[in-house]
């Protein structure tokens, strides 16, 4: 994609997609920037509603509190501050103060944490070595370059800090793609902008990856091919000792490269499945016996190795996940079979892998499929937790009456509100949450944490826990307090994973009861229509909640002296 | 390659980066002449020419021509250079 089609994009219908505010202020001038990220919101599914700050008023924009920028109120607020501008700075500051270079910016930024209310995109410092120490420079701490890669580290600091902080790593990009990729003089002579036309569409892909991400679109699952994907070889041909994998000289190391990014991810939280045709023993073998083997059998969360067609290998995958098709990437090195999944699988990511399995990784990390916006120690046992919820599967189907079933199950949950331990994972359960969420609220760890100190709401967390194991906290609730008598759910989303279980049943009596404690009569929820909540459509109706005569929207209500106890197994903790 | 043949070369990139089927261009052809050529898309088109052709425009230069014939001619000291 290059940025002659984002421009044409701009000319096409984004009526069907949701609106998203952003503002752009830059140093330097971002008019293409800004037809990149409005053409590459196109590709996303994103309606950009722009506002670009004039020229080089970053500073105005963000500390006048009657500027244009806070009265458009963005949702997010990119900042392209340019290591250009950054370096005619340096030059111009007196010698003694070069020292400081770093952190006088890094006070700015802070100030714009402090002062911006959306969430910021903030580009870091691609490097421009200007070669005035050599590579003495890393010796001198007054050198330009000592204070472009402090500054750039302090960054990665300062987001930790700030959650509404999200940095955007252009000096990654050229690390990727070359100086000379990312800066063009003639189009900087010309036209003052600092970003060639080339880059325009790796730096918009990128901006637009933290978006989406933080909009609930990201990469859950990884499914991958074995024979020539996974190692040099087929298997049920060579053996499980023969095949290519490991260290030494040729093409095995490539391959056990190759493994080692799918472990990093599978740590980070990305769940692995294995497609491949072949007999099922066979593709188990080298996992389960060849020393040179980086990933082993616990890695896998499911594992389909048959000779029927991978497309429908692929919807059995996402039964037992029950995640989105377009939250899956496939991975093979099989041109047809690629085809086959993109034409009968629409959403399921499919990479275009080079022939060369050598050039695999570079090609992989040019795509950054796995943007995310938050990361916990919850991303490090999601692999069991889906591995457990397959042995449930299984044990659910030796039982014919459900609830004997959900009985056996010694059913758990813990009841708490929003505090410090659980802020984090209940931000990134409204992030990843689609399928079963009412209205479709986002929120950042911040905004979690005011609604927790904010007495008109009531706020609710679940966690569920049974014999099999922890879910940990899966469901959450966030009850507006709309006047005395009435109760607003403006939020309620759980984790797919527990479907079917009877939490809908359990949390609702929960919620009851607060209503009931603390003098409430009613409670009202709403479903807001996304493409993918379809499942909670009739959520409200099914809970005994009567629709709201007169309401606009899918509006229901639930008089709770009306309320019936409804049946489930969970005790509360 | 004539002027005449990179003529027609760069009518087909200024159609394709314009997106304009019906832009039409001559040797006293200018910015005014035609909908959209700006300065912003000037740049645009430039480097489009640039890498179709495979040449390099000083700043200068970019900043030099009065119309197509110009930069035409600028081209073609390129091309045979």
């Amino acid at each position: 994609m290059d940025f002659r089609e984002l421009k044409k994009n701009l000319k096409k219908d984004h009526s069907s997609f949701p609106t998203l505010k952003v503002a752009l202020l830059g140093d330097s001038a971002t008019q293409f920037l800004a037809t990149a990220i409005k053409g590459m919101g196109y590709e996303r599914g994103y309606h950009i509603n722009l506002f670009e700050a004039e020229f080089n008023q970053v500073e105005r924009q963000v500390l006048d509190q009657t500027s244009d920028l806070n009265e458009f109120d963005a949702d997010y607020v990119i900042i392209f501050q340019s290591t250009h501008k950054l370096i005619e700075k340096y030059s111009s500051t007196v010698l003694t103060e070069q020292s400081n270079l770093c952190n006088e910016r890094l006070d700015f930024i802070k100030v714009i944490c402090n002062n911006v209310k959306g969430r910021i995109i903030y580009y870091n410092y691609p490097e421009i070595e200007d070669t005035v120490f050599g590579s003495y420079a890393n010796s001198v701490s007054s050198s330009f370059t000592y204070q472009l890669r402090k500054l750039n580290f302090e960054l990665m600091n300062l987001a930790q800090e700030r959650s509404n902080l999200f940095i955007c790593d252009l000096q990654s990009l050229q690390s990727k793609y070359g100086r000379d990729l990312m800066f063009n003089s003639s189009v900087y002579i010309n036209t003052e902008m600092l970003l060639s036309i080339d880059i325009l569409p790796h730096v918009s892909s990128r901006t637009l990856d933290i978006i989406s991400a933080i909009e609930g679109k990201f990469k859950k699952c990884l499914i991958v091919d074995l024979d020539n994907t996974m190692w040099g070889g087929i298997v049920g041909d060579d053996g499980w000792e023969n095949i290519q994998i490991g260290h030494g000289l040729g093409i095995g190391k490539a391959f056990t490269e190759f493994q080692q990014w799918i472990k990093k991810l599978k740590n980070r939280g990305i769940i692995i499945a294995i497609c491949s045709k072949n007999d099922e023993d066979k593709a188990k073998a080298p996992f389960e016996l060849n020393p040179e083997m980086i990933l082993k059998m616990d890695d896998i969360t499911v594992f389909i190795a048959n000779w029927e067609n991978k497309a429908d290998n692929i919807r059995k995958i996402q039964n037992i996940l029950n995640i989105g098709f377009d939250s899956m990437v496939f991975l093979d090195d099989n041109p047809f079979e690629r085809n086959i999944v993109r034409e009968h699988v629409p959403g399921v990511t499919v990479p275009e892998l080079p022939e060369d399995p050598g050039d695999y990784l570079e090609y992989l990390y040019s795509l950054n499929l796995f943007e995310t916006a938050s990361y916990s120690t919850a991303d490090l046992e999601r692999t069991k937790q889906y591995q457990v919820e397959n042995e449930r599967v299984q044990l659910l189907q030796s039982f014919t009456n459900e609830s004997d079933f959900l009985k056996s199950l010694n059913m758990v949950s813990a009841v708490k509100g929003f505090n410090s331990f659980n802020k984090l994972r209940v931000a990134q359960l409204s992030q990843r949450s689609n399928q079963f969420n009412l209205r479709t609220i986002r929120y950042t760890e911040a905004e979690i944490e005011a609604l927790s100190l904010d007495n008109d709401y009531a706020c609710f967390s679940f966690t569920l826990e049974d014999k099999f194991g922890d879910n940990g906290l899966i469901c959450i609730i966030i009850l507006k307090k709309d006047n005395r008598e009435t109760l607003f759910i403006e939020s309620w989303f759980m984790s797919c994973r527990v479907l079917k279980r009877g939490m809908e049943d359990f949390t609702l009596g929960v919620l009851v009861n607060y209503a009931k404690a603390n003098g409430f009569k009613k409670i009202i929820g709403e479903y807001l229509p996304t493409a993918k909540n379809q499942m909670v459509a009739e959520h409200y109706s099914k809970l005994g909640f009567n629709t709201l005569i007169g309401s606009e929207n899918n509006q229901y209500e639930l008089y709770v002296n009306d309320f019936i106890s409804r049946e489930h197994f969970i005790t509360e903790h | 390659m004539n002027n005449n043949e990179i003529l027609e070369k760069v009518k087909e990139i200024f159609r394709d980066i314009l997106d304009n089927d019906e832009i039409e261009l001559t040797f006293e052809t200018s910015a005014n002449d035609v909908e959209d050529w700006d300065s912003l898309t000037h740049i645009q088109l430039i480097v489009a020419i640039e890498k179709s052709l495979k040449i390099k425009f000083t700043s200068k230069e970019i900043l030099s021509w009065s119309n197509v014939g110009e930069m035409i001619e600028c081209i073609q000291t390129k091309k045979s250079a």
